[in-house]
């Protein structure tokens, strides 16, 4: 018996477990899947939980649920990968050797990389939302706060989910207004980037939406330290801003495993060839999701559409001929914007996001860079999605690869 | 729209954002003069180290490196980056580097 392994059963890695379930022969493979967490949370959901929109309990499901039968699941933590002898060691010590290797480790906040983040004001005052237990403590914390300075800010790029920032601070903006002290909060959006987003025509509309809405916008801003004691953020060139709360998006890196197993750049994520998903240093370790260098944005809409791709090149890998099929960097999010309304992007590697309709060219029903409450809908429907046929890897109908039929290309 | 940009009767062609448009054309005095126009007056020898580390890493990768890698790499923490190349020091230290728009993450 030959063995698949994948490290990480979050959406990329049970996506990958489900499609290879059903095309391999159970008498040849074992496909095993190695993960130390026995939950599954749905990630997006995290960004609703301090409004209360969303409680913990929408978003957290057993994992098991959504394996597939007939696999071989290990539910420890992995001491180290050893990639030039084909094997994992298990944190107890066992041995698990594969003959090929998906990587499916995702990215994790590291607030200990931003000098006084995780500090005496963390989870008091200074709050993360991607964790279930930042988003949790920020929802009490806003249940009693009567308005002060709210600064949001995101301490370096790459980040997962990078227009969630954004969602948040215009779902502030319609919480605050509904609880009639919008007036009393001042929201500011702190970016390294130079404008609200990272591509021209995106920036450029979402950054009219954020004035649009009273959201102060402060660009270029390189997070150095944060000050706890009199509160205030201070850049690398010596800009501060005070806050009175502080929501930080921390630096974002790679599983320490990773690390651990010298497979890793300097953000612990996997160097993987942006079209095959194959690693650039061994031939039989491919890599999905979050976990690799890829240049496109780290969402679980890109671990769908890179599922189909990988699927296709392991078999190809097993056949013993060449990675055929390619990533185009696809990626499509939902934004969130307030007041039950939301805006959709759809890119990939060249073409950055433009308005349109999506899926269907000139249909919709979804709108493109533009703010309709049928894009909201979308937002709401996708977890049901995601629960009943995204994770199962059961095709949706949108295609892996980004279309230009329905986009529109601005002057 | 295309730039030329000339240092002792040499011409260096920019491109539309300002980045050489061919990296091999490079020299130091192409890079004492570029500096001068981004607000840099005098190329010291930390601003050489950087240079030095942001070519070199080109050569090896094809791409322009991260500011958390030069930071940790090059030899120059990220305070006296800052200080060397105010406003975006990764921008500026590829322009003077002679090195292509460093890619932004999505």
């Amino acid at each position: 018996m030959k063995r698949i392994a994948i490290i990480g059963g979050g959406l990329g890695g049970t996506i990958m477990a489900n499609k290879l379930a059903k095309a391999l022969s159970e008498e040849q493979w074992v496909i095993t899947v190695i993960d130390k967490n026995p939950k599954h949370f749905y990630q997006p959901g995290f960004l609703f939980i301090p409004f209360g929109i969303y409680s913990t309990k929408d978003v957290v499901k057993p994992k098991k649920n959504f394996f597939p039968l007939g696999i071989e699941v290990i539910n420890s933590e992995v001491y180290k990968i050893e990639a030039d002898k084909k094997r994992i060691i298990l944190k107890e010590k066992t041995i698990i050797n594969y003959e090929y290797l998906i990587i499916a480790t995702g990215v994790n906040i590291v607030p200990e990389e931003t000098e006084g983040l995780k500090e005496e004001l963390w989870h008091k005052s200074i709050f993360d939302f991607y964790t279930i237990e930042g988003a949790y403590n920020l929802y009490n914390f806003f249940r009693y706060w009567k308005g002060g300075r709210l600064v949001l800010n995101i301490a370096e790029m790459p980040i997962k989910c990078p227009v969630a920032p954004l969602e948040f601070v215009f779902l502030a903006d319609y919480f605050f207004s509904m609880r009639g002290i919008r007036d009393k909060v001042e929201i500011s959006f702190v970016t390294p980037l130079p404008g609200a987003f990272t591509k021209p025509i995106s920036s450029k509309i979402l950054g009219d939406m954020l004035d649009k809405k009273n959201i102060n916008l402060v660009p270029d801003f390189n997070i150095a330290r944060v000050d706890n004691k009199d509160k205030y953020i201070e850049s690398y060139d010596g800009k501060k801003v005070p806050f009175d709360l502080l929501v930080s998006i921390p630096v974002n890196m790679g599983d320490s495993l990773i690390e651990r197993s010298g497979l890793g750049d300097d953000l612990n994520l996997v160097p993987t060839d942006k079209h095959t998903l194959r690693s650039k240093e061994f031939d039989n370790i491919l890599v999905i999701g979050d976990a690799s260098d890829l240049p496109t944005s780290k969402a679980g809409s890109v671990a769908h559409f890179e599922s189909d791709i990988l699927f296709e090149n392991i078999l190809s890998a097993i056949d013993g001929r060449p990675l055929n099929s390619k990533f185009d960097g696809h990626a499509n999010c939902f934004i969130e914007s307030g007041f039950d309304k939301g805006i959709l992007i759809d890119f990939n590697y060249d073409t950055e996001p433009l308005p349109g309709k999506y899926p269907l060219p000139g249909i919709g029903p979804f709108s493109l860079l533009e703010e309709t409450k049928m894009n909201h809908f979308g937002k709401v429907m996708f977890r049901w999605m995601y629960w009943n046929f995204l994770l199962k890897g059961i095709d949706l109908p949108i295609e892996s690869h980004m279309m230009m039929a329905g986009k529109k290309r601005l002057a | 729209m295309k730039k030329e940009f000339q240092v002792k009767g040499k011409i260096y062609e920019l491109n539309e954002d300002g980045y050489l448009a061919n990296p091999e054309q490079w020299d130091e005095s192409f890079a004492v003069e570029i500096a001068k126009e981004l607000g840099i007056n005098e190329l010291t020898e930390k601003h050489m180290m950087v240079i030095n580390y942001m070519r070199e890493y080109y050569k090896q990768n094809g791409v322009v490196p991260t500011l958390r890698k030069v930071s940790k790499e090059s030899g120059v923490g990220m305070k006296d980056l800052y200080s060397l190349f105010p406003d975006g020091p990764i921008k500026k230290a590829a322009k003077i580097s002679g090195l292509p728009k460093p890619q932004s993450c999505v």
